[in-house]
């Protein structure tokens, strides 16, 4: 780099930046904020939904599947799974329905032995999950 | 080595090592599940064992840095740390917090996990890289405390450099910004959000500084280029990073139920993420070129420009490939995502890391400056064999994204996901023996240390002398 440009220069650059685009940044989480209770979902948040929030963390779940893209790809995407498995008694039938010691050759969810209490919150949060406003996102049902 | 208490570098180095080879054991396990669906299960499914492969990255990666400041420090301070006892110290909390969660992790069933650790007091765990338990977060805030304590003071008392303050701003940006990984709203959207403060602003924020910084100190030792060019070419490198990277965060937020604005200003921010990759590849090329001595461990030199190259690739291109909102918009959540985050870390940290290891190993074992010829030798061969499997990972991860985003989102007649998944297990296959490859090039870096060793130094050819 040309001798003009100096480290002091360099320097500011990287200071002043740095300190305009943070807050740009905060500017834009405030403003997001400020949006999310018309995308959010959050009139549906209830005690169940934080019941079957905790479920799905608590099983790692996102370890296999992706939740609205994010997540691991070695299992379907489940932002839109109330609709793909036709809403809340096809998700509880599809995870009672797996077997304890998998599928020959294939890949299989593990059987969690849940109670139907806790399969309802699960079905409760993914349905909450769905209705979240994610600009159309994914493109079809397939997910 | 010029100072005694640079020595603590070296178990960190150990381990980071050893944590390497049981990522890629468990990256070989998680990728034969791919096609042979049952392998291992019930005893080990899937979600644990990728869990397994992506905390040991980030842990081993994490020693790694830790090593690196270590041994950076003293020299660019012109000091002795201020404690290495503390360094000892808290290199055995690190490392068996770090081994009973993973034996945790594969022991018990992650449900059970949760209750044991009590979980539900401050729940953080079950998502996606903070799967650790709440105590062991704990854990990794304490020692990453006492660290910056121990590498702050140094720097404070002794001489201060661009090198170890931009060193210092990465390491404490690195501490702070994991505090948001206790932040677990029941609001999904909320807590998606603020994940990404911790995973975002990580990779594609502060461990760059972190990464520029290692970069900076090993050019300037093997190419004796003025420290002066170095420093000013890191800030400018740094500066790009933050102004790109803290909006490009936006490219997360396109479907997570944040507003659509995000699309403008993630794409716009993100396509310009590759710039200072970019720059740090001409750096590196050019402080190489214009060195005014040739150092003797070529090995160190050779990982120093393929980071740069690889940083570029991984991170560079292949990131820019599904950023702009419209095309992420297919292939969010595929494997293309994959192919980059694989090409990525390795181009990016793991290659900092292993440069750093090149660099620093034979003074700390004794050694004046390098490794033997023959040492050398074997570990630029495990450079090439890792570079090269890594390249074919990725470019068989892209090709089997690329035909499951056509085949399930983009075609006219989308198929189901599990359809898909088999119609492109041949590239699942090709990965995997790309990953075996990968594995014999890890192995024929663990050997580099062990041959050569009653050889005499690597040094220059009188010829070569500048």
């Amino acid at each position: 780099m040309s001798q003009a440009f100096t480290k002091a220069m360099a320097r500011n650059i990287f200071y002043g930046g740095s300190a305009f685009f943070i807050l740009l940044f905060l500017a834009l989480t405030f403003d997001t904020h400020s949006a999310l209770p018309d995308r959010d979902n959050r009139q549906n948040l209830t005690e169940q939904v934080a019941h079957g929030k905790a479920l799905w963390e608590e099983n790692n779940c996102i370890g296999c599947h992706s939740l609205l893209g994010e997540g691991a790809y070695f299992a379907p995407e489940l932002g839109n799974a109330y609709q793909r498995l036709g809403g809340a008694d096809g998700i509880k039938g599809f995870i009672m329905s797996r077997p304890k010691d998998g599928i020959p050759g294939r890949r299989s969810m593990p059987q969690f032995n849940f109670t139907p209490e806790e399969l309802d919150a699960i079905a409760a949060f993914l349905k909450y999950s769905s209705e979240i406003n994610t600009a159309n996102w994914p493109p079809n049902i397939q997910g | 080595m010029q100072y005694k208490s640079q020595a603590v570098a070296k178990p960190y180095f150990i381990a980071a090592i050893g944590l390497f080879v049981g990522q890629i054991l468990f990256g070989l396990i998680i990728g034969l599940q791919y096609v042979i669906g049952d392998f291992l299960f019930p005893e080990i499914p899937f979600n644990v064992a990728r869990m397994v492969h992506t905390n040991l990255l980030i842990v081993w990666l994490l020693f790694g840095f830790m090593g690196a400041a270590y041994y950076l420090v003293p020299e660019e301070a012109e000091r002795e740390l201020v404690s290495p006892g503390l360094a000892i110290l808290m290199f055995w909390i690190f490392l068996v917090a770090g081994a009973l969660t993973i034996l945790g992790y594969l022991l018990v069933p992650y449900s059970g996990l949760a209750e044991m650790t009590g979980n539900s007091l401050l729940p953080t765990m079950g998502r996606e890289f903070l799967e650790q338990p709440t105590i062991t977060k704990i854990g990794i805030v304490i020692v990453a405390l006492a660290f910056l304590f121990n590498v702050g003071m140094t720097v404070l008392k002794g001489r201060k450099t661009v090198v170890s303050l931009v060193l210092l701003i990465g390491l404490t940006g690195l501490a702070l910004l994991f505090l948001f990984a206790f932040y677990n709203p029941d609001n999904l959207v909320k807590d998606k959000f603020y994940w990404w403060w911790v995973v975002h602003l990580w990779v594609e924020g502060v461990w760059e500084l972190i990464l520029g910084s290692i970069l900076a100190f090993v050019l300037i030792k093997t190419t004796g280029v003025d420290r002066e060019v170095i420093e000013k070419w890191l800030y400018v490198i740094i500066a790009m990073t933050l102004i790109t990277g803290i909006i490009g965060t936006g490219h997360h937020f396109y479907w997570i139920g944040t507003p659509e604005y995000w699309q403008w200003w993630g794409s716009i921010f993100s396509a310009l993420e590759p710039i200072p990759f970019f720059m740090m590849t001409v750096f590196a090329f050019n402080m190489v070129n214009r060195r005014r001595r040739n150092h003797p461990n070529k090995a160190a030199v050779l990982w120093a420009l393929g980071t740069a190259v690889m940083a570029f690739l991984g991170a560079g291109v292949w990131g820019f490939l599904h950023t702009l909102s419209p095309v992420n918009y297919y292939t969010h959540g595929s494997q293309i995502t994959a192919a980059h985050g694989h090409m990525a870390f390795y181009g990016a940290y793991v290659m900092i890391v292993l440069t750093m290891i090149s660099y620093a190993m034979p003074m700390l074992r004794g050694r004046e400056a390098a490794n033997s010829n023959r040492s050398q030798v074997l570990e630029m061969w495990s450079f090439w064999l890792m570079t090269v499997s890594i390249v074919f990972i990725t470019l068989f991860l892209t090709g089997a994204g690329i035909l499951q985003v056509y085949l399930q989102r983009y075609s006219a007649d989308p198929l189901p996901f599990m359809v898909v998944q088999d119609k492109i297990a041949l590239f699942y296959w090709m990965r995997e023996v790309a990953g075996v490859m990968f594995l014999i090039g890890l192995l024929t870096y663990i050997a580099s240390f062990f041959v050569g060793g009653k050889e005499p130094e690597a040094v220059v050819a009188a010829t070569e002398g500048a």
